[in-house]
């Protein structure tokens, strides 16, 4: 009479399908919430889960209910009671109190502003959301050798092996339909019914005569609808896709000279960290290569790369070799996509500037599906080159380049607050980028 | 006494299977409960959070406001806000209980007992589920509805499945049938019905129309006769479930928007006797759970430590907090029914002479159990508080009653626990427990069908009290939605 089920192991996530619904739901209101949350904070929590705060506009459920504030009267019954006697009057609280939880009950369901604790992957969701990867499909179809088979529909052509019975057998079936191709059914039953006719003692010619001839018609209409002609068969067609390289490179380029500060790498460093949460969304693998330079480049360690200081002279071009020299031996372009990001005061020794952009035309962005340049200023200097045509050498060197390719895109930074909309705008949705 | 049903508190399916039986023996031998068949579920905290915010059924379609209040309820438990319901049951046959993993056995005995058996008994026996719910079919319908929205978020598309359900979802108060059951019209009319639409789209059709140069309009076409002819004479005006008017009648629903609101309709009737019946069901269930854990005391089969772990739990569920608390929500429904019930009892076993005089019926007769049984069968949280509530409960709880006036700045106590006041008492608290006078009395009273098919609703007001205004018009939103047209709503002094 009694079952006992142990559902501890079915299957988790039930309501899921009720989350999703709701994080659609509340959209707006969350994002809102998301951004300004990862506003301030360190930009390397964003990956984690994360306390979201929304308030319930927007998801609000009304019912009618009554409102005995307003006006009307009543009765209600209280426990609890220490020394009224009837008559007694009690002051009624002031709005907003909760007066002895009375309005709890009135309004059902409280309507505060509530919190829940939102997954790195729905966080980030709606952090890169409308971002794309500039220019993916077009480099990628250029660069990648990686092809699939992959289902194109329905042919009337093509190898027996890859017949599809079941579209063939509904083209036959309807064409037999409509050509009322007698069916093994209806011939023996007029067989039948001729043998009858034959057996009956005063034999009816004329009906044994109509009868043969329906049967022949019959017989002869089945040979020449056939069951299964030509035009019925159907093939499942299948074509050669290129797969997209599922695997990037992001190169980190930072000056790490004297005049870059704490505060500059600080910036940087948030920059590069949404860059790797990004290329991480869209890649099954994504790697980082740290290449810091002063007058010399070296690879180093994520820890050296953003906390140690050298000293030294500032020759950007020894940056872009140092990437150049480590691409070619462990990363070719036919299996991986390369992104490269360098930030980077601005300043660099006299002359230095040519070769840089030289490097990148001639060598470095025919290989790179995006280069991004950060240019750190300080909050003055952010003002005194307020236009982007301005700027210290550097700068205007990569304007050049900038110019001639699409996917080398140069941005300025004073304050963490710049860095989401320069992100957002370097990698937003654009038509061009899907083409 | 060394055969205790458990010692230990953690528990495994032997040792409640055990316990399971040795429960029922008490409820169905000493008890004499009439239970549907049980149906026990172990699960997980995750499955007790998702149970409860899908309105605690284990079927149920989509919908965003179940992950709100998953949410809400998820942050809440990490948080230590709230704990989790030690157990959930559903009112169906076989009764499903869960019960959750992380109890002790003796929270898994004082669940079984309270939600196997004293629920179950309840549902199985009081009139209202006996009328209108329908426990062996709930399952399938849900199992139903949760498919056929499915297939019409398929086919039509989130946003507008959801918009549909968050109107039905907005007058579902509105979409119960209080006093009488739906019309149901016979099947030779349904037929005639359709037989007359068919015809008059046929007789509609003049394919002469189609030949006029356009912009000539053709002459106004008979007027589309009322299909449901049936508005007037059948559908009776005023109509007071909302929801079943607009399905029938609303002139812009296409059909699985139509069907969309028949099933929440049927989930909201399906709730509506529940809504009244809180206090006797949870009362009904502690009273059973009380017992059941005393019997297995006295009969040595739990240890003191876990009496002494059920008392505990016991207490802080029946816990009432005064009305100047801050933990004050209200009156308790396990504190206000287990109270009344064990009342009962008491005044059956040792009454007062207060109680001869209040309840010459049973006072002293000694059947508590009958005189109980005969309450869970028959009444309903007002009746029952009107019938049942004592002066000593009174004074114990000591309930007052406070008179409320919106233009004035005061309550005024009205009446309190004492010899003049009992009665008054009694009848303010169980009007509080009247769903009928609690939920706003909205009516259907007329839709001009022939003109430009305005809604005209009404509110009667109950001692002057109006609708919350800024939820009025959102909900009036809502039923423009699903109407199609304009609607009006007037408040007027009952």
């Amino acid at each position: 009479m009694t079952h006992f089920v142990d559902r501890r192991l079915n299957p988790k996530g039930k309501s899921l399908a009720n989350r999703q619904r709701f994080l659609r739901r509340a959209r707006n209101q969350i994002r809102e919430a998301v951004q300004k949350s990862l506003k301030d904070a360190a930009v390397a929590d964003i990956g984690k889960d994360r306390k979201i705060k929304i308030s319930t506009k927007g998801t609000g459920e009304p019912r009618f209910r009554l409102d005995p504030k307003s006006s009307g009267e009543r009765d209600f019954v209280l426990p609890g009671n220490k020394d009224f006697m009837p008559g007694d009057t009690i002051d009624k609280p002031k709005s907003g109190q909760g007066g002895g939880g009375k309005e709890a009950s009135d309004s059902g369901e409280g309507e505060d502003d509530f919190e829940f604790t939102m997954t790195q992957e729905e966080i980030l969701d709606i952090f890169f959301e409308d971002l794309e990867l500039p220019n993916l499909v077009r480099t990628t179809l250029k660069e990648t050798p990686n092809r699939k088979w992959q289902r194109a529909g329905i042919t009337t052509a093509g190898s027996p092996t890859q017949i599809n019975l079941i579209r063939t057998m509904r083209n036959s079936f309807g064409r037999r339909l409509a050509l009322k191709r007698p069916t093994p059914k209806d011939v023996a039953e007029l067989e039948e019914r001729l043998l009858a006719a034959e057996q009956e003692s005063p034999v009816d010619a004329a009906e044994i005569a109509a009868l043969k001839e329906q049967l022949a018609k019959a017989i002869a209409k089945r040979k020449w609808v056939s069951f299964i002609d030509p035009i019925d068969v159907r093939f499942n067609s299948f074509t050669e896709q290129p797969v997209p390289t599922s695997q990037a490179v992001m190169f980190c380029l930072m000056d790490v000279s004297g005049s870059m500060g704490e505060r500059e790498k600080d910036l940087a460093k948030r920059f590069y960290m949404l860059l790797h949460l990004f290329l991480k969304r869209r890649y099954k693998k994504v790697d980082v290569v740290f290449i810091r330079h002063t007058h010399d480049a070296q690879e180093v360690n994520e820890q050296e790369f953003f906390y140690s200081r050298q000293s030294g002279g500032t020759i950007v071009s020894t940056a872009l070799e140092k990437m150049l020299e480590i691409q070619k031996a462990r990363y070719a372009t036919a299996d991986w996509n390369i992104y490269a990001a360098q930030a980077s005061d601005g300043y660099t020794q006299s002359g230095d500037a040519r070769t840089c952009v030289e490097m990148l035309n001639q060598q470095i962005m025919p290989l790179c599906q995006y280069y991004a340049y950060i240019e750190i200023l300080d909050e003055r200097e952010m003002e005194v080159f307020a236009s982007e045509d301005s700027g210290a050498e550097l700068w205007r060197a990569y304007r050049t380049v900038a110019a001639e390719w699409d996917n080398f895109a140069t941005k300025r930074i004073a304050k963490p607050a710049d860095i989401f909309p320069v992100f957002r705008e370097l990698f937003r949705r654009t038509e061009a980028g899907r083409g | 006494m060394a055969d205790y049903l458990f010692i230990d508190s953690e528990w495994d399916f032997a040792t409640i299977d055990r316990t399971y039986r040795a429960i029922e023996e008490i409820a169905l031998n000493d008890l004499k409960l009439d239970v549907y068949p049980n149906q026990i579920e172990i699960i997980s905290s995750e499955q007790m959070l998702d149970a409860y915010s899908s309105i605690a059924m284990p079927l149920m379609y989509n919908h965003w406001s179940f992950g709100k209040t998953f949410a809400r309820e998820e942050a809440m438990y990490q948080k230590g806000y709230s704990a989790l319901a030690y157990e959930v049951v559903i009112n169906s046959s076989p009764c499903i209980s869960y019960l959750l993993e992380e109890n002790t056995m003796t929270m898994q005995a004082l669940v079984m007992a309270h939600a196997a058996f004293g629920h179950n008994h309840f549902f199985k026996n009081n009139y209202l589920f006996r009328q209108w719910t329908n426990a062996e079919g709930i399952m399938d319908y849900l199992a139903f509805a949760k498919k056929y929205i499915a297939a019409c978020e398929e086919r039509y598309g989130h946003e507008e499945v959801e918009a549909v359900l968050d109107s039905a979802h907005a007058l579902m108060h509105q979409g119960v049938f209080r006093y009488r059951r739906p019309p149901r019209p016979s099947k030779e009319k349904m037929i005639e019905k359709r037989r007359r639409r068919a015809e008059y789209e046929e007789g509609a059709y003049n394919e002469l129309w189609r030949t006029l140069p356009s912009g000539v309009e053709p002459p106004s076409a008979t007027p589309i006769p009322d299909l449901d002819e049936d508005f007037g004479g059948e559908a009776k005006l005023p109509e007071e479930n909302l929801l079943y008017f607009i399905e029938k009648n609303s002139p812009s629903l296409k059909a699985w928007q139509r069907e969309t609101l028949r099933i929440v309709r049927n989930l909201a009737q399906y709730f509506y006797p529940q809504r009244q019946l809180q206090v006797m069901n949870e009362g009904c269930a502690t009273f059973v759970h009380y017992t059941i854990m005393n019997l297995l005391f006295d009969r040595g089969l739990i240890t003191e430590g876990s009496w002494m772990e059920f008392m505990h739990s016991h207490t802080s569920v029946v816990f009432q907090p005064e009305f100047s608390d801050r933990r004050y929500s209200g009156f308790n429904p396990y504190a206000l029914g287990y109270g009344m019930m064990n009342d009962i009892r008491r005044i059956c076993e040792n009454p007062t002479a207060e109680d001869r005089d209040w309840f010459p019926e049973f006072a002293g007769k000694g059947d508590w159990a009958g005189t109980l049984k005969d309450a869970w069968a028959n009444y309903r949280d007002e009746s029952f508080i009107e019938q049942f509530l004592s002066p000593k409960l009174m004074r114990d709880f000591r309930m007052f009653a406070l008179f409320d006036r919106a233009d004035q700045s005061a309550y005024k106590v009205s009446a309190i626990h004492n010899e003049g006041g009992y009665r008054a008492v009694r009848t303010m608290l169980a009007t509080q427990y009247d769903v009928g006078a609690a939920d706003p009395y909205i009516q259907v009273t007329g839709a001009d069908l022939k003109g430009n098919r305005t809604l005209f609703l009404s509110h009667d007001m109950h001692r002057g009290v109006p609708l919350h205004n800024q939820t009025k018009e959102l909900v009036l939103g809502h039923i423009e939605r699903l109407w199609g047209h304009d609607v009006k709503l007037e408040e007027r002094a009952a």
